[in-house]
């Protein structure tokens, strides 16, 4: 029977072997343990003895040429036996050695093929919570990234998390451990330039500054007859919208309450002496915020031309870089959307932002008597590290004010 | 080779020693052919050249005796009896080794012949050592402990305490040195400063020291018998050196390219196997006939025990953690 | 329920063991005439005789390493090695054989060997005499390690250790031996492996073990007065190492707090650590602190001994700065 020979392993190290002089010619006999080459490792130079007796049929390494171990290198046969057809790639000495070595790692695989392939969580990774609190978030369907932390160093802890379930409704929670359904692939759409950095921009600002709502209904029934008014007697190109009554309401109250046009700057607020206001515009490609810069010198019309004027450049994609690039203050309505209120998110490294919904007729007690309000819900997000409840307070009543007696605005 | 017959050795046992010189030189060349096949991994330290220490040291114990070595320690096992079989299959790593395939070359054991381990921490036997003999002496009982150790050994801490304390607890324990005049490849000239009468050094500890040809089987068996009755006797502990010479490197991957070819060859002049049969034969205490069947039974043996080897299986992935600790604790 | 020394606690164990089976024997440098380093053998001498009570020369590796061979040969060696400090010169002895040669000799023989030593800081006795190696010890398959902090825990832990077929590194720590405490009546074992809660606490859980126990208690006390309920578990072995009680009581309090007395690089703590944030990670309210020895060779000089060695305000600083407080 024909036996193969294969560079030997000649210590624990051994990778590769030279066979520098064969001893046997092909077609010599061989006896069991006689010296059939001298092989070279990284050490040195061993004589190599054949395993059984027979007749080197084939010799297969040439000398100096090197052989990872476990190669073939000669075969030996019977006398009179011939060379088989189809040597094996490995020889008789790779058998057993090679199978054992995989009866491990094939355990490892089947472990690893096992673990269950866990869906990325929720909760944005650079929110900085506790696992406790990451995992009560996701049990509750909770947006981590609406929770204030109060743990060191800010970090959202389980009873954050707790105290914010308390406080509002409570959602469904996602059913977890239903079975899904099978759905088609999901489609990938790459994200847009604007939404990467509307992305990051909201992030940051969520991250770094510790938000705080206060929220305010105010009546507009006097604003909006103000601006009736006010529009019967202008062209139509240059009317009045509520927003721009908004604007100037922030810009008179921001006039009266610096802090609110202030930047935090770590260890100090830096004190904007222009109060520009940034109006958030929403454009199919998403959001910009564009400002009317030096709002406390322009009247109330002016203020109308500018903002018309940005809402049409911002359509034509016309603005110029430092438009965005200037605000200290901005205010985001949705009112043309029909929405009664919601909280937005400041825009950094502004101190807070204005958020209003739609005008809506409601009800109210007037002098004890019933009557019908035009009101808005305004909601003035802060930054708490700049202002603290009781400053934000008095300057959305502030703007409350102004708007419920808008005869100041044309002052 | 006079001591004959103040040994009184029969023709058969005289054969018998033969055959377990035979057997440990084979046993070590298949190990290496083995070794080449991939079928034996790590280090392979063989005893090629010793032959005369292991089987004629060992043949002068008693059953209970403790016999306890260095990692090479192929012919101390079989000398000692445990089966060709166990030890090739050991090698191989399989389920069926004398160690349970826990072991592998340098850590043979062997509970059922008092076999206490290889142990490949040079020098770290010895301790091990005086203990069993001290455990001996504990319950009065009549055993023995013979510990082998490489000249390399006498250069460790080890060696100095496990001296000392037998002595002073007066154990009865053999150290046998075989000085190789190796330690892996740096001449003991250059090492031990006591290279040339290493056995005078147990005088420092008040043990008494011999020398003997660690190449002349009967030689010594000699020495060992008067030793063994000695040391059986509560006199304390005995140190004997036996020169020899490993035909081979230190492992299977040393040429062992450092040693002068006059002096391998010298030594291959005085190789305990072919001296010892030569003398059978001189003095017609065999016949080539014997000499023969005694080679083939020798092959076969190999044979039987590298198939043993192959065929078993290799230990259960589930037993990984067994035997760490006893069964049943953590 | 008497009240005895530490100390008392276990020259009581060992003499036990001597009275009980001949197979139990003492071998350690001065446990002679002399009664031992620390005094736990002061009689046995007189009393056992020198052939159970052997005086060893100063051979660390010599006496365990006999330790290991009359283990083999059936006998239960008890060696004391007089600190941990010099369990160095034996560590070849205990790591590469007695924790291995079950192992590698497939089951055929065990080492029922006991090596009692000594571990810790604060005795002002230099850098070479401070250490706390147990850590080390607790990374070697092989080994049981038991590190008592109560004279209950070394009496019961000890009577335990006595009937295990495989080593054990037995750490008593150098400023306990005087520390009293109450002790059960009768045969009460306390089984390697099971951690216990020293102190119940709701707030934040401390894991420790020896010396550290005493410390850590004594943080919880001076917290307790802030309104911080602390939870001291003591692992009582570091290998079998109880993690149950462990993740149990962080699953309570939600904040883990890992004290000892060994440095922290490469300590045990990490250790625990490790495992407290894989097993209990959904659980944790913060990452799992660690408080250690410092990473400095023990001076002799007090004030800085004290330095480099965790104390109760450490571990109370430690805690108010976990819980934000």
């Amino acid at each position: 029977m024909a036996t193969t020979i294969v560079m030997p392993q000649m210590g624990y190290d051994m990778k590769e072997g030279t066979v520098v002089r064969w001893h046997k010619q092909e077609g010599d006999a061989v006896a069991r343990g006689e010296v059939i080459a001298d092989i070279q490792t990284d050490k040195a130079t061993v004589e190599f003895e054949a395993y059984t007796a027979g007749v080197l049929r084939k010799i297969v390494a040439q000398a100096g040429v090197p052989v990872p171990v476990g190669e073939l290198i000669a075969v030996i046969t019977d006398p009179n036996e011939p060379l088989p057809d189809e040597l094996p790639v490995k020889g008789a000495a790779g058998g057993s050695a090679p199978a054992a070595q995989a009866a491990l790692p094939a355990a490892q695989a089947s472990a690893a093929a096992t673990a269950p392939v866990q869906p990325a969580p929720a909760t944005p990774a650079d929110v900085r919570a506790s696992p406790i609190a990451r995992r009560l978030a996701r049990e509750r369907g909770i947006d981590l990234s609406l929770v204030v932390g109060s743990g060191p160093g800010g970090r959202i802890v389980e009873k954050d998390v707790l105290s914010f379930a308390e406080a509002r409704p409570a959602a469904p929670a996602r059913p977890a451990a239903a079975a899904p359904a099978p759905a088609p692939a999901a489609q990938r759409v790459e994200l847009s330039r604007m939404r990467q950095a509307i992305a990051k921009i909201t992030v940051d600002s969520k991250r770094e500054a510790p938000h705080f709502y206060v929220t305010s209904d105010v009546d507009m029934t006097r604003a909006m007859s103000l601006r009736r008014e006010i529009n019967e007697t202008l062209p139509a190109e240059r009317r009045v919208s509520v927003n721009d009554l908004i604007i100037k309401a922030s810009a008179v109250a921001l006039g009266r309450h610096p802090k609110f046009n202030a930047f935090f700057r770590g260890d100090h607020l830096q004190m904007n002496p222009s109060i520009n206001i940034g109006i958030a515009i929403a454009l199919p490609a998403g959001l910009i915020v564009p400002g009317i810069g030096g709002c406390q010198d322009k009247s109330l019309v002016q203020i109308a031309d500018a903002s018309k004027d940005l809402i049409a450049r911002a359509n034509s994609g016309t603005l110029r870089n430092d438009e965005y690039s200037n605000t200290t203050f901005s205010i985001s309505n949705l009112g043309p959307f029909d929405v009664d209120s919601f909280a937005a998110i400041i825009f950094p490294p502004h101190a807070a932002i204005l958020a209003v919904g739609r005008v809506k007729e409601q009800p109210v007690v007037r002098e004890g008597q019933l009557a019908v309000a035009q009101i808005m819900k305004a909601t003035l997000a802060t930054d708490h590290r700049v202002a603290d409840g009781a400053e934000a307070a008095q300057f959305l009543v502030e703007i409350r004010k102004l708007l419920e007696a808008p005869l100041s605005l044309l002052l | 080779m006079t001591a004959i017959d103040r040994q009184r050795l029969s023709k058969n046992q005289l054969l018998g020693l033969y055959r377990q010189m035979h057997l440990i030189r084979e046993f070590e060349r298949e190990c290496e052919r083995q070794y080449t096949r991939g079928h034996i991994k790590g280090f392979l330290h063989v005893y090629s050249g010793e032959e005369a220490i292991a089987v004629g040291a060992i043949s002068t114990l008693e059953p209970q005796d403790y016999v306890v070595t260095h990692y090479r320690d192929h012919g101390h096992a079989l000398a000692r009896g445990v089966s060709s079989k166990d030890i090739m299959a050991e090698l191989f790593g399989k389920a069926t080794g004398c160690s349970k395939g826990r072991g592998g070359s340098m850590h043979l054991f062997d509970a059922s012949k008092n076999f206490m381990g290889g142990y490949a921490i040079v020098g770290g036997q010895l301790p091990v050592a005086t203990g069993l003999a001290l455990a001996s002496q504990y319950r009065g009982e009549n055993r023995i402990a013979l510990c082998f150790m490489g000249d390399g050994a006498l250069n460790e801490g080890e060696f100095h305490e496990a001296m000392n304390l037998a002595a002073i607890w007066k154990l009865p324990v053999i150290f046998f040195c075989e000085n190789n005049l190796y330690g892996m490849g740096a001449p003991a000239s250059t090492t031990l400063i006591m290279h040339q009468e290493i056995y005078r050094m147990a005088a420092a500890y008040g043990i008494p020291g011999a020398e003997v040809d660690g190449n002349d089987v009967l030689a010594v068996r000699e020495l060992m018998l008067e030793v063994v009755q000695r040391v059986r006797g509560g006199q304390g502990p005995y140190f004997i050196e036996a020169k020899t010479y490993r035909l081979r490197g230190h492992s299977i991957a040393d040429p062992a390219n450092y040693r002068p070819p006059e002096e391998v060859s010298y030594w291959q002049s005085r190789d305990p196997v072919p001296r010892f049969k030569e003398w059978l034969l001189a003095e017609g205490q065999a016949s080539q006939a014997e000499i023969d069947q005694v080679g083939a039974s020798v092959e076969q043996e190999i044979v039987a025990a590298a198939q043993f080897a192959e065929s078993s299986p290799f230990p259960q992935p589930q037993d990984l953690h067994k035997w760490v600790y006893e069964e049943g604790q953590a | 329920m008497a009240i005895i020394s530490y100390r008392e606690a276990v020259s009581q164990a060992l003499r036990e063991a001597l009275e009980e089976d001949h197979r139990f024997f003492l071998m350690g440098e001065d446990i002679g005439p002399y009664g031992g380093s620390f005094a736990v053998t002061r009689g046995f001498w007189e009393e056992f005789g020198p052939e159970r009570v052997k005086d060893s020369p100063l051979s660390e590796s010599a006496i365990v390493g006999a330790g290991v061979g009359a283990a083999m040969a059936g006998l239960r060696p008890m060696v004391e090695i007089m600190t941990i400090n010099f369990s160095l010169l034996a560590i070849d002895q205990i790591v590469n054989h007695a924790a291995k040669i079950r192992y590698m000799s497939g089951g055929q023989f065990s080492v029922p060997l006991c090596i009692r030593t000594v571990t810790g800081a604060g005795a002002s006795v230099g850098a070479t005499h401070s250490q706390s190696f147990e850590g080390w010890y607790a990374s070697v398959p092989g080994l049981h390690v038991v590190v008592p902090s109560t004279p209950k825990d070394a009496l019961g832990l000890f009577r335990s250790c006595r009937e295990l077929m495989d080593p054990v590194i037995f750490v008593e720590h150098i400023l306990l031996y005087g520390a009293r405490g109450e002790v059960p009546d009768g045969p009460f074992k306390i089984p390697l492996g099971q951690a216990e809660v020293k102190r119940l606490g709701r707030d934040v859980t401390i894991v420790t073990f020896s010396r550290m126990v005493h410390v850590c208690l004594a943080a919880a006390e001076q917290l307790a007065v802030e309104g911080i309920q602390v939870e001291v578990v003591d692992l009582r072995t570091l290998r079998p190492l109880d993690m149950e009680t462990v993740v149990h009581s962080v699953r309570k309090t939600r904040h883990a707090l890992v004290v000892e007395e060994a440095p922290k690089q490469g300590g045990f703590g990490a250790e625990i650590a490790s495992q407290v944030q894989h097993l209990a990670f959904d659980y944790l309210d913060g990452p799992v602190e660690r408080v250690a020895g410092e990473e400095v060779p023990i001076p002799y000089s007090m004030p800085l001994e004290r330095l480099a060695i965790p104390d109760p305000e450490r571990v109370a600083r430690a805690i108010r700065a976990q819980l934000g407080r």
